[in-house]
């Protein structure tokens, strides 16, 4: 059943994607901006001891496109609850968690889309990475899709109007692309800059991508991204889900 | 047996200025077959009530029993028996009429031919055949208003629930509908419960009307008997007999935000 509902409304919302193709390719606008016009500056900086300073860049910019475009995922639901296709929808048998899923993983797989679209103009700029770390950066940034658009339907099925929504991600996604080392990597921070990004749970993502494109898959960097990765999606699809029950507003 | 009971139903909404008491208490039977009106002026909890009713709202307090099934153990049960129409509606204006309502049966359950089956099943029945590759933002009120009842009837449920069903339609639209609901009844035996404040509606359709204000049952009866009691005579106005029963007219413009 919850495989059943989650197709239908998976299906639903990639037909929805599909119709605005405008919306598919304008997403990765400003992370290529980022690699063509900040790119290049790093060539020549001292960034790490391993890799390329595309190596570096790449993975921060992958996560980057999932952090900035899942966490605005949540507009389209406020949409929905104005035209009624929420209410339409949950007064059906449908399972809850697949009107969550159904949503998170057509955003998931456009996210991916476009993190590969992303990675081929890395290339073509320089970037040289192991097939298998830039694979394991596309499962990074299908699970932080997933998550970060999880919690963004959860706020959005919370709050009356986009007004209320918007300034909410902007105060979340700003500090948090700053202190995960999204940019930059934190070792070059100083020491109160890199233990306080300690906490901020992207920065264990994206250090392990980063450890994957310079083919370091063995490592406890790697499995610190995948468990923190896991935990963060366990987290977000429970809380989305609770919404899609409960939701009052 | 009762198609609906609800014994106590309540739901308090806490906002700011407050925990305001939205539906107080409400207990009501409903019988197969009936055409029930649910009238009040706006912000009188009626809405609240059927988004308690079709499991969308939990309430604070109160049980109720919806086409045999309890709302709050088995919500899941209320939901395969009865439909509900928003006054939203509930359309994506971007999506065609077909895909709409053959991912409405898929949403209960059906198998793909079934649905699609069921889809042209739904057009033919309520006028849509000549609609169904066009957007839904493409439909006028009336067409709209007829493809909401359809996703609503998709599951042939029991218990139809219609909110304020006919606001903002041409007359010639709401004529159109008042046919529909009577033949729901007549046809398949549906049970219609429906909200208006159009005091017309109420005599026209219903067979039996409640009344509630400030979230409580003010009145509870026929058309006919309300009108005896509370305006002196069979052939008085709904209108009048309105006002009695609540001390003022239905305000058309004043939404209180406690019932959305």
């Amino acid at each position: 059943m919850l495989l059943h509902d989650t197709s239908i409304i998976f299906g639903r919302y990639v037909r929805q994607t599909l119709r605005s193709k405008f919306q598919i390719l304008f997403g990765i606008l400003m992370p290529l901006l980022y690699l063509v016009f900040f790119g290049p500056l790093l060539t020549d900086l001292p960034l790490g001891s391993e890799g390329t300073s595309w190596q570096i860049l790449v993975p921060g910019l992958l996560l980057q496109l999932g952090l900035f475009g899942a966490s605005f995922a949540g507009f389209a639901v406020i949409i929905e609850k104005n035209t009624g296709v929420v209410e339409r929808m949950r007064v059906t048998p449908v399972s809850r968690l697949a009107l969550l899923l159904g949503r998170v993983l057509r955003d998931a797989l456009l996210f991916v889309f476009q993190a590969v679209l992303l990675v081929l103009a890395a290339l073509v700029m320089g970037l040289r990475a192991p097939l298998g770390g830039v694979l394991i950066g596309f499962a990074f940034v299908a699970v932080l899709s997933l998550s970060l658009a999880s919690l963004s339907y959860a706020l959005a099925m919370s709050v009356r109007t986009p007004q209320e929504f918007g300034p909410v991600i902007n105060s979340v996604t700003m500090p948090a692309m700053l202190l995960s080392g999204l940019m930059l990597p934190m070792a070059l921070a100083p020491n109160w800059l890199d233990l306080l990004s300690h906490f901020i749970p992207f920065r264990y993502l994206v250090d392990a991508v980063r450890a994957g494109y310079v083919g370091d898959y063995a490592s406890s960097r790697m499995l610190y991204g995948v468990l923190m990765a896991l935990a963060l999606a366990a987290l977000s699809v429970t809380v989305g889900t609770r919404r899609f029950r409960k939701a009052g507003a | 047996m009762a198609i609906l009971s609800t014994a106590g139903l309540s739901r308090t909404f806490q906002t700011k200025q407050g925990p305001v008491e939205a539906v107080r208490s409400i207990d009501l039977t409903v019988q197969p077959g009936e055409i029930l009106g649910f009238l009040g002026p706006n912000g009188a909890g009626k809405t609240t009530t059927l988004r308690m009713l079709t499991t969308l709202l939990a309430p604070t307090s109160g049980a109720a029993t919806v086409a045999g099934h309890d709302l709050l153990t088995d919500p899941e049960g209320v939901r395969t028996r009865t439909g509900y129409v928003a006054q939203s509606g509930g359309t994506d204006p971007n999506v065609s009429v077909r895909e709409e309502l053959v991912t409405q049966g898929r949403l209960y359950r059906l198998k793909r031919p079934a649905a699609v089956a069921r889809a042209a099943e739904l057009a033919r029945d309520l006028g849509l055949d000549d609609l169904l590759d066009r957007p839904t933002r493409a439909l006028s009120g009336g067409q709209r208003r007829r493809l909401d009842i359809a996703l609503g009837l998709t599951h042939r449920p029991e218990l139809l629930f219609l909110d304020e069903p006919t606001t903002g339609l041409d007359p010639a639209s709401r004529a159109d509908l008042w046919d529909l609901v009577r033949q729901l009844r007549t046809e398949h035996g549906t049970t219609v419960f429906l909200t208006t404040h159009y005091l017309d509606e109420a005599d026209a359709l219903a067979d039996r009307i409640v009344v509630v204000d400030d979230g409580r049952i003010v009145a509870d009866d026929t058309p006919t008997a309300l009108k005896l009691r509370h305006a002196g005579s069979a052939d008085a106005s709904l209108q009048d007999t309105f006002l009695a029963i609540t001390g003022r007219g239905p305000a058309p413009e004043h939404r209180i935000p406690v019932a959305t």
